[in-house]
């Protein structure tokens, strides 16, 4: 294949430098309550994406601080060109507006009291449809595919993941690391049967053992004093036990392979924080949710989503592009709308983990270069607030 | 042990040497099929009879294995047996169990 340092993709070139692959202009609420304005909005202006969530009211604590990284984050993503925030009232708004505003790119923000909605729909609508017409106007350029933000994180898993996707995106990541781009995997209760294993692939030992915390910390803070079972119906799913997967020590040991055999993380980050280490691989604390973990890392800046499955989950998100890969025959035959890349060849012995990585990589620039994934083209924008605990 | 034949796809797949479980890839195995089996690590094969009809991406034990052994996956421990299991028969969670949580 065509040397990776040399490979280019194009892309939209952002205020702050960054490289977005997809140039939204988003309708983005603060809460559940002005979800129906951002709605209104995107009906009245074409070009525009409301994204409407369930929370954002009397959150507090840690819980408010991952909302608003979410939200920040979602908005501050360089795959959108421009922002509407709407809020119930002025104060959390201009806190969400102000936090995108960071980065250079245009944001207008309207509070609903003293308003109503009409009055916040008109207003609004004037601003959203001024940037769209920014929006369509700007130019993809030539960028090198490797300023590409990479995340990762895997769904309705079986054995095939473990034996086929999951070393696919693992041979990718190998590949692009070295290059520079900078990487996002994560899946905290996930790790669980392959934590020893995670933890030497820390960069050094500080690392790998501010790593061991945060993973312990979930067992015994979450896991430990909420459960009622063995866990055995949740993590694995009914899913992954319909599709060969019989404990978590087997799921996590495949989840792993998405990291490949060479490549180690530099930092772990908070739910929706963004990387301040520079390049690299980055953990991120968070859920094993398909929806909750990908709006986490596009919220901490991943343009691209890399998403192994084996029984064919058909999650998306509503900025950035979730490339699915496959190496179930059964899912690539009953399923196959939901599938960008088939290393259905690997079980079969006709393709290498290699050539798979080649494809994938293959996929990623296609991808960067405006080809819709299978999740764009069939509307897949789930977008799920990850909660840490009951609001006040 | 011997290449895989260019025309034979494996039926079933084994991750490591030291594995004592290794995965069916192929659609509607039935009992009693002489499987081709690969070890992906170094791409070696045998080859071993299926003793039940295995739905695609679930295990088969490499070997008789006894109540209280430990299943080993990726070279690594992926949790404990807990019926006693023949050898080319079908592993999952009515014989095999977490040892986590």
């Amino acid at each position: 294949m065509t040397q990776l340092s040399n490979m280019t993709v194009m892309g939209f070139r952002r205020e702050n430098g960054r490289v977005g692959v997809r140039n939204h202009v988003l309708l983005l609420p603060v809460d559940d309550i002005s979800n129906a304005a951002c709605e209104a909005v995107a009906n009245n202006v074409k070009g525009t994406m409301a994204i409407p969530h369930a929370y954002g009211r009397l959150q507090f604590g840690e819980d408010l601080d991952v909302h608003f990284r979410t939200i920040i984050g979602t908005g501050a993503n360089p795959n959108v060109h421009s922002v509407v925030v709407i809020g119930i009232e002025p104060g959390w708004t201009k806190r969400i507006a102000d936090g995108i505003r960071e980065t250079g790119k245009e944001v207008a923000e309207f509070s609903i009291e003293q308003k109503g909605d009409f009055e916040t729909i008109r207003a609004a609508s004037w601003a959203a449809k001024d940037f769209v017409h920014k929006a369509t106007e700007v130019q993809r350029e030539e960028c090198s595919i490797n300023e590409l933000w990479i995340s990762t994180k895997c769904g309705e898993s079986d054995t095939t993941t473990g034996l086929g996707s999951c070393p696919t995106v693992g041979n990718m990541y190998d590949k692009m690391l070295p290059e520079g781009i900078t990487g996002f995997f994560g899946e905290t209760s996930e790790i669980t049967g392959a934590e020893h294993i995670c933890q030497k692939r820390a960069i050094n030992e500080e690392v790998g053992e501010r790593w061991y915390k945060m993973w312990k910390a979930y067992q015994d803070d979450v896991i430990f004093a909420h459960q009622t079972d063995d866990l055995s119906d949740s993590q694995p799913t009914k899913g992954n036990i319909e599709g060969g997967l019989t404990t978590i020590e087997e799921k996590a040991l495949g989840n792993l392979e998405k990291i490949g055999r060479t490549s180690q993380y530099i930092d772990i980050l908070e739910p929706a924080e963004a990387p301040k280490s520079g390049k690299g691989l980055y953990f991120m604390d968070s859920s094993s949710a398909a929806a909750e973990c990908v709006t986490l890392m596009a919220a901490g800046g991943a343009v691209i989503h890399t998403f192994p499955t084996g029984q064919g989950n058909v999650v998306g998100n509503p900025i950035v592009p979730v490339i699915k890969i496959t190496a179930n025959p059964r899912t690539v035959r009953t399923m196959g709308e939901h599938v960008d890349v088939d290393v259905s060849g690997i079980l079969r012995r006709e393709q290498t983990i290699d050539e798979a990585g080649d494809a994938l990589i293959e996929m990623i620039r296609r991808t960067a270069n405006g080809r819709n994934t299978a999740a764009e083209a069939l509307g897949h924008r789930e977008f799920s607030m990850t909660k840490l605990y009951r609001s006040a | 042990m011997s290449n895989p034949s260019p025309n034979e796809i494996p039926h079933l797949l084994v991750h490591e040497e030291a594995d004592n479980v290794g995965v069916v890839v192929v659609e509607g195995l039935t009992a009693g099929t002489d499987m081709l089996c690969c070890i992906t690590h170094d791409n070696s094969t045998f080859r071993l009879t299926a003793k039940h009809d295995v739905p695609i991406g679930h295990k088969v034990a490499l070997k008789d294995l006894t109540s209280g052994d430990t299943a080993t996956k990726y070279g690594e421990d992926i949790g404990k047996i807990i019926a006693d299991i023949g050898e080319g028969e079908h592993v999952h969670t009515h014989n095999c169990k977490t040892k986590r949580w």
